[in-house]
């Protein structure tokens, strides 16, 4: 059974259209990466499926409807957000007691020992936290839940790359198996390209482009092309072009690799190479219809 | 609500590590009141303070009881019997007062809070529904300050009666003359029944400052005040009549009209059990309808707080 699906998942405030008719589907044990714009819809996608916004269209995630079960799926599903949501005035120990008397799997020993290897003391308070420390706090609280599924928007934003690199670790290494799920919205879409399972273009509410990252690895090169070899390279139909130094930098969809090889370097392009690219492209297409 | 519903569609998550532990109901709401009392501490703080002020002032007025008991078999009964016990019978209100201020501010805030500091994203991914939340909100001015209130005011009267007691004992007089006209006991009854009646008729003011705290964009204060003022002011202006008021000032006072029975020449001192009248408290439709409308509100709030989103 399917952890995410939905089918013509749509939502608007007023005029604007946050989501136009997406359709989901995220197997157990996959970590998916939504990647977008500002204003393309992924938080509302995530609040959606946390159950914290009403949505026209069908959606089940872990087989309830998260609209008019939230109770019952939030024992399941953990929630980071852009770190400022745990309240500042809760001391570590009492937000402990809170999660162990709410939820019916809390494993207090996990979280302990977890906060064991932070410098986070059990009297703090939240607000005497450190951005990266209430992160970790957090962290610490998912993992002791033993939640199937765990959603995190823009969970390392305004953190240094050093936590931003531990708290990627500890998801890998503490938290994630192949009973769990995890779907993952940030900018800074190089730090997490090795941990993604499958990759999510969003925008204007659509999903412009959906790969695995196996997938991903076969279908796209990056070739960075000898200046002789330009036009032959052009020739081949890339979806994008960039130029680096003045060197041409062309990208590939399902073109062989080793005829690429003949033009220059070769490389598997980084997801956010290829994001430009998709959205570049659409918007073109976008200019091209309007014209 | 059935915590066992969702089994009718299992989730096959391979091996569990733990067997699903049926949870009580009562659970999430035992740790949502407890965490409001976390972070409102002036909830038990307040009435605290205001109960060592009140004890204190009490307190010094208890060294002219001596005095004010030999004076006593002169004067006439009913003056002389609020000479003696007034500062120890009147000594809870002001408690009382602090825990329906508490509750006022508190409900104000209860909702509104938790949007502005965007910490309503935490607690709707915690498994608890938005009914038992505002449910746990509205037990804070319904049920937990009354009963604070009440344990305060309770220690604070046997504090003066131990007090009075060895004052008296002290300037060799008998204290039963004075017990006898305290009636201690009667008292407690009278304390709890005064709370009680005074919560029940105060629910739905409570009701709709949550209902407002759930809704209001920014200042839920004047969103709670000033929209029923407006109305009676408009009812004024337009009408020259001015029943809404009326029903405002009845909403604020009409517990102490319509539960008690005092006569003029009580002074306003309640200290007998003969001067209560559950019976019309019961029968007033002002009690009923006010009952009515809080539900209506907390049921609106509930609405709202699933619906509404950080500000």
């Amino acid at each position: 059974m399917a952890c995410i699906e939905a089918r013509g998942l749509r939502k608007s405030f007023g005029a604007t259209i946050a989501l136009d008719g997406i359709d989901l589907h995220v197997e157990e044990g996959r970590i998916l990466g939504l990647i977008g714009p500002n204003g393309a819809g992924k938080s509302t996608a995530l609040n959606a499926i946390l159950g914290l916004t009403p949505y026209q269209g069908e959606l089940r995630v872990l087989g309830r409807d998260p609209w008019v079960e939230r109770d019952q799926l939030t024992r399941d599903v953990a929630f980071i957000a852009d770190v400022a949501v745990l309240p500042r005035w809760i001391r570590v120990s009492q937000l402990l007691d809170y999660a162990a008397g709410v939820h019916p799997r809390f494993d207090r020993a996990k979280a302990l020992s977890f906060l064991a290897k932070t410098s986070i003391k059990r009297t703090s308070k939240v607000r005497e936290l450190s951005k990266g420390m209430v992160t970790q706090l957090h962290l610490a609280l998912v993992m002791a839940l033993d939640a199937k599924l765990l959603v995190l928007d823009e969970p390392t934003l305004g953190l240094d790359i050093l936590v931003r690199k531990q708290f990627y670790d500890a998801l890998l290494n503490d938290y994630f198996d192949r009973n769990r799920t995890i779907v993952v919205t940030t900018h800074q879409v190089e730090e997490i390209q090795d941990v993604l399972t499958d990759v999510m273009f969003i925008n204007h509410g659509r999903i412009v482009f959906d790969c695995s990252m196996e997938d991903f690895e076969t279908r796209f090169v990056e070739v960075m092309v000898t200046p002789e070899h330009v036009a032959a390279a052009r020739a081949l139909r890339p979806i994008h072009e960039r130029q680096v130094f003045g060197r041409s930098i062309l990208l590939y969809d399902r073109v062989d690799r080793q005829q690429l090889a003949a033009l220059g370097d070769v490389r598997t392009p980084g997801i956010a190479d290829l994001f430009v690219a998709v959205m570049g492209n659409s918007a073109n297409q976008a200019q091209g219809a309007a014209s | 609500m059935n915590t066992q519903s969702g089994l009718s569609t299992p989730y096959p998550a391979g091996p569990q590590p733990a067997a699903p532990v049926p949870m009580p109901v009562t659970r999430p709401m035992y740790w949502s009141v407890r965490r409001e009392l976390w972070e409102n501490r002036s909830i038990y703080i307040a009435p605290l303070v205001v109960a060592a002020v009140v004890l204190f002032a009490t307190s010094l007025a208890m060294i002219g009881l001596p005095r004010r008991m030999r004076a006593f078999p002169t004067l006439d009964p009913a003056k002389g019997h609020a000479s003696i016990v007034m500062h120890f019978s009147m000594a809870p209100a002001p408690i009382m007062l602090a825990a329906f201020i508490v509750g006022f501010f508190y409900c104000l805030d209860a909702l509104y809070g938790e949007r502005r500091d965007r910490s309503i994203l935490f607690w709707k991914s915690q498994p608890v529904s938005d009914g038992t939340t505002v449910l746990s909100k509205a037990g804070i001015p319904l049920v937990v300050l009354p009963l604070i209130a009440y344990a305060l005011s309770v220690a604070a009267q046997i504090f003066l009666l131990m007090l009075g007691t060895m004052a008296l004992l002290g300037s060799g007089q008998n204290p039963a003359t004075w017990w006898g006209e305290v009636r201690f006991f009667q008292g407690l009854l009278i304390m709890f029944y005064g709370l009680a009646v005074h919560t029940l008729w105060f629910a739905p003011i409570y009701g709709w400052l949550l209902l407002i705290s759930a809704w209001a964009r920014r200042s839920p204060i004047l969103w709670a005040v000033l929209p029923p003022l407006a109305v009676a002011a408009v009812e004024r202006i337009v009408f020259s009549t001015s029943s809404f008021m009326h029903m405002l000032g009845y909403r604020v006072t009409g517990a102490m009209v319509e539960a008690f029975a005092l006569k003029p020449k009580d002074g306003g001192n309640i200290d007998r059990l003969s001067q209560l009248d559950p019976a019309r408290f019961l029968s007033a439709p002002g009690l009923w309808v006010g009952l009515v409308f809080a539900a209506v509100f907390l049921a609106a709030a509930v609405r709202l707080r699933r619906n509404r989103e950080p500000i």
